[in-house]
């Protein structure tokens, strides 16, 4: 992230080496976060690849994967990292306005991610290939499905800020969870595309 | 609405359970009728449920320890005298259903919710004064992270009176923990005790972390920090890298029991061993993650009790950091058995030895610091010297066991358990209290009993040989864990020995509570006017006893690894500064014990299968969490004159004394 979202001297007393809001210590604090986040993913990941051959007997990734949807999906999503992208460089122009309409505009395309996820996962269900039935497919729906939780727990995060970018402006909290917020989001996309990589494309080789 | 609870989940047939739930509930009300009486609510909710001091988290996670404690040793008894009755004909007064559940809730509570709340008691109380900050880099996340904790602990203790805990050792082994095996709550339990705790200790993994990089001093190099807080250090980093493993384990076994999953089941492709895997991938490091603060602990009482510079301070910290990096690599150790090969079963056993080197040299220094150093042998010197033979076999054990051949004949045997034992009550327990004797005056003001702290040293020294030695010699003998019963005749005389053992900690257990009742009885006494009762040599001496809430009237300024021995030496401790500023300071807040209220009934539902509960109560919980994030008015300053007045207040004492 820029570090220039990090010096936000505290109103009253100016800079101060032992301020408990200090935004760097709180965007260590979120990377360490992340890195433990990305410790949960890992075990996903690995579960699913012992996992992912062990089918019992029912539908594999080729049986059931569409890539060409799933390539829609990855699209939108990375189209949300670039949204996100352009609200920071709004939030350092100081643009309240901007930021506010980009934040809603990666909103909206993370909300219509979240809703072809579901409406692939209803099908599975549909079609007999629910969570149930297979280790494999255990395994398919807790990886790719608590990545959608963190999605849907970011777009939570996103319209809360929307609505504190709206009450406060931009001032240095709200410029702190904002890059908070934008490295939660990009990490997202980051394991979305070991997820494209790791279960779709390799389910369909 | 209430799922699968029924009065029928309230265990009325069962004497033991109900008589102690009877006590269990008076006692409790007797408490709540006492707080009301002496009209102490407002105190204990300004001053000690909200409150965002570390000092006061610190002793809060101390107080859930010891009343953890009680619970796990009470646990502990009914398992020996079990073992001590149940030979041949006899079947001894413990049920097997009912004695498994005791056995696994043993196990839980001693590592989650005694040792690691210890532990944790231990670094918050530490680890910013030995730094010279005020306080944590998160303070209100701190909070949260305590209650997260109790929440777990109250889960665990709920279990015992509404429903049943798992009946399936403590890391719940599948297909065992499956629902198949235990269809009752039993398991879910365990699952959402450890998932609320375990999100606690990792955030306040994450805290330590940013407050030992970022917090220190300004002018503390990270070669100036005090042992203590580098094993502190190395300790969060292996809890951020391995309680998310535990997280994503147990989230697995509750898909495969709430979703009709099949991770871990025998059937549909289902794979039980990478349960086991998973697990010990973050249950090694946890070992490390319990036993480095307590080297830390140990290695500042050596040094303050020789009187002389802990030796080899920086083969100390490389030593640390080195198990650190080699906890990782030992895991499989606890599975020899599953059948991976000889290949991989040498590398693991390899590096189960290797991981035994850096410990050894820690050993060498605590000796080397002793050598021609002024000892004096105060409680807490006996309990590091207790430590320091009683580990020291348990290593050895330790390595014994890490020979895959060896290990295939003791397996699952008691002489494990005598292993683990004399590491963790060796190790773990000896630290913890001797850390709590030591750092004891720097929070309430007055030091603990010698007498009763030394009765409390030996009961439990001579207490342990005796309990787990047998145990030792069973495992040779054959006899495997978690027994209900045996038909052995020749085991028994063993098994009542181990009995007095356990009885002999118990006396220790009570000689401690003891301890703590005389010492708060004379504690105008025994008051600790210098701030540095023990002639100690690291910074969070140089403060008053008890630290102010701001720790540090002024942020020290260091130049050498014992900041406050050379101050002393040079006569620049403790005199008074001319002038003050202002203080800045995080306010108290509610939110911590909310969100964790809240995920109390949320973990409860869920264990219950309320839906509709539990969905409103995880609203609640984020709708606390977000509602917080919109509170500003989070810190304060404290004027330079009320830090003059609260300092001034103090100097004469410390001076006279």
């Amino acid at each position: 992230m820029d570090t220039s979202t990090t010096n936000i001297p505290s109103p009253s007393h100016g800079d101060h080496a032992h301020s408990h809001d200090d935004s760097r210590n709180t965007v260590m604090g979120f990377w360490l976060y992340l890195m433990s986040d990305c410790l949960i993913f890992s075990v996903l990941f690995a579960t699913f690849g012992v996992l992912a051959a062990n089918t019992a007997g029912g539908p594999d990734g080729r049986d059931l994967f569409k890539l060409s949807y799933v390539a829609g999906e990855t699209l939108i999503l990375l189209i949300t990292s670039f949204t996100f992208g352009m609200a920071m460089i709004q939030m350092h122009a100081g643009a309240k306005s901007k930021v506010i309409l980009w934040l809603a505009i990666t909103a909206a395309f993370g909300a219509a991610f979240i809703a072809m996820e579901i409406y692939e996962f209803a099908e599975l269900l549909h079609e007999g290939a629910g969570p149930g039935r297979s280790a494999f497919l255990s395994a398919y729906f807790v990886l790719v499905g608590t990545h959608g939780l963190h999605v849907t727990a970011g777009l939570m995060w996103l319209i809360t800020m929307i609505h504190q970018t709206m009450t406060y402006g931009l001032d240095g909290i709200v410029r702190r969870r904002l890059a908070c917020l934008s490295l939660f989001w990009h990490f997202l996309d980051l394991v979305w595309i070991c997820v494209f990589t790791f279960v779709y494309l390799r389910g369909m080789l | 609405m209430f799922g699968k609870l029924t009065w029928d989940a309230i265990p009325w047939h069962d004497p033991i359970i109900m008589i102690t739930g009877a006590i269990v509930a008076f006692g409790g009300l007797v408490l709540l009728g006492l707080i009301t009486y002496f009209g102490k609510w407002k105190y204990l909710w300004t001053e000690w449920l909200t409150s965002v001091d570390h000092k006061k988290i610190g002793a809060m996670y101390f107080i859930m320890g010891l009343i953890m404690l009680l619970r796990g040793f009470a646990d502990a008894i009914m398992m020996r005298t079990q073992q001590a009755m149940a030979a041949n004909d006899a079947a001894g007064y413990l049920p097997p259903h009912h004695y498994d559940q005791i056995f696994t809730a043993h196990g839980v509570i001693m590592i989650f919710f005694v040792a690691t709340p210890f532990i944790l008691g231990l670094m918050n109380v530490i680890v910013p004064l030995q730094i010279g900050a005020r306080d944590v880099a998160f303070p209100f996340v701190n909070s949260l992270s305590f209650w997260l904790s109790a929440v777990g602990a109250a889960l665990v203790m709920v279990s015992m009176f509404v429903g049943d805990f798992a009946a399936t050792g403590w890391v719940a082994y599948p297909p065992l923990s499956e629902l198949g095996y235990s269809p009752t709550v039993g398991v879910d339990y365990y699952i959402w005790s450890l998932q609320i705790s375990g999100i606690g200790t990792t955030l306040t993994g994450i805290n330590f972390i940013v407050t030992i990089l970022r917090m220190r001093a300004p002018s503390m190099k990270l070669m100036q920090m005090p042992v203590f807080t580098w094993t502190a250090l190395i300790t969060n980093i292996l809890i951020v890298a391995v309680f998310p493993v535990l997280t994503a384990t147990l989230a697995l076994l509750a898909a495969d029991r709430y979703l009709d999953m099949h991770f871990f089941t025998n059937e549909l492709g289902g794979n039980a061993m990478m349960y086991i895997n998973l697990i010990w991938i973050w249950g090694h490091p946890e070992v490390y993650i319990l036993i480095l603060p307590c080297f830390g602990a140990f290695s500042e009482i050596i040094a303050t009790f020789s009187r002389k510079p802990l030796f080899g301070y920086a083969s100390m910290v490389y030593a640390t950091s080195s198990i650190g990096v080699l906890s990782f690599f030992v895991w499989l150790h606890h599975f020899f058995t599953m059948g991976s090969g000889a290949n991989v079963n040498a590398f693991f056993g390899i590096m189960t030895t290797i991981i035994s080197i850096p410990t050894g040299v820690k050993l060498f220094n605590w000796l080397f610091t002793m050598y021609r150093g002024r000892i004096r042998f105060h409680s807490t010197v006996l309990w590091t010297i207790g430590f320091m033979v009683t580990f020291a076999v348990g290593g050895m054990t330790g390595v014994l066991l890490a020979i895959p051949g060896a290990d295939f004949v003791l397996h699952n045997s008691l002489f494990l358990v005598a292993h683990f034992h004399n590491v963790i009550i060796g190790g773990v327990v000896f630290g913890c209290l001797a850390g709590m004797t030591f750092w004891f005056p720097k929070v309430f003001g007055f030091t603990l009993n010698e007498f009763w702290g030394k009765v409390s040293f030996w009961c439990w020294l001579v207490g342990y040989w005796l309990a787990f030695t047998p145990l030792y010699i069973l495992g040779f003998r054959g006899m495997t864990r978690r027994m209900n019963h045996y038909d052995i005749p020749g085991w028994q005389p063993y098994l009542v020995v181990a009995l007095v053992g356990a009885i002999i900690i118990g006396m220790g257990i009570l000689a401690l509570i003891i301890q703590l009742v005389v010492s708060i009885r004379d504690r105008e006494k025994n008051r600790d006017l210098t701030g540095d009762p023990w002639d100690a040599r690291s910074l969070e001496w140089s403060t008053t006893s008890p630290a102010p809430f701001y720790n540090f009237a002024h942020v020290p300024e260091i130049t050498s690894l014992e900041q406050h021995w050379d101050d002393k030496i040079s006569g620049r401790a403790g005199v008074k500064p001319l002038h003050y500023e202002d203080i800045h300071m995080p306010r108290n807040t509610a939110a911590g014990v909310l969100i964790s209220g809240f995920s109390l009934i949320l973990c409860f539902a869920l264990v219950w299968h309320m839906w509709a509960i539990a969905l409103i109560s995880l609203a609640a919980t984020i709708g606390t969490f977000i509602h917080r994030s919109y509170n500003r008015d989070v810190d304060y300053w404290v004027p330079a004159a009320e830090v003059a007045r609260l300092e001034s207040n103090r100097y004469p004492e410390k001076q006279e004394a």
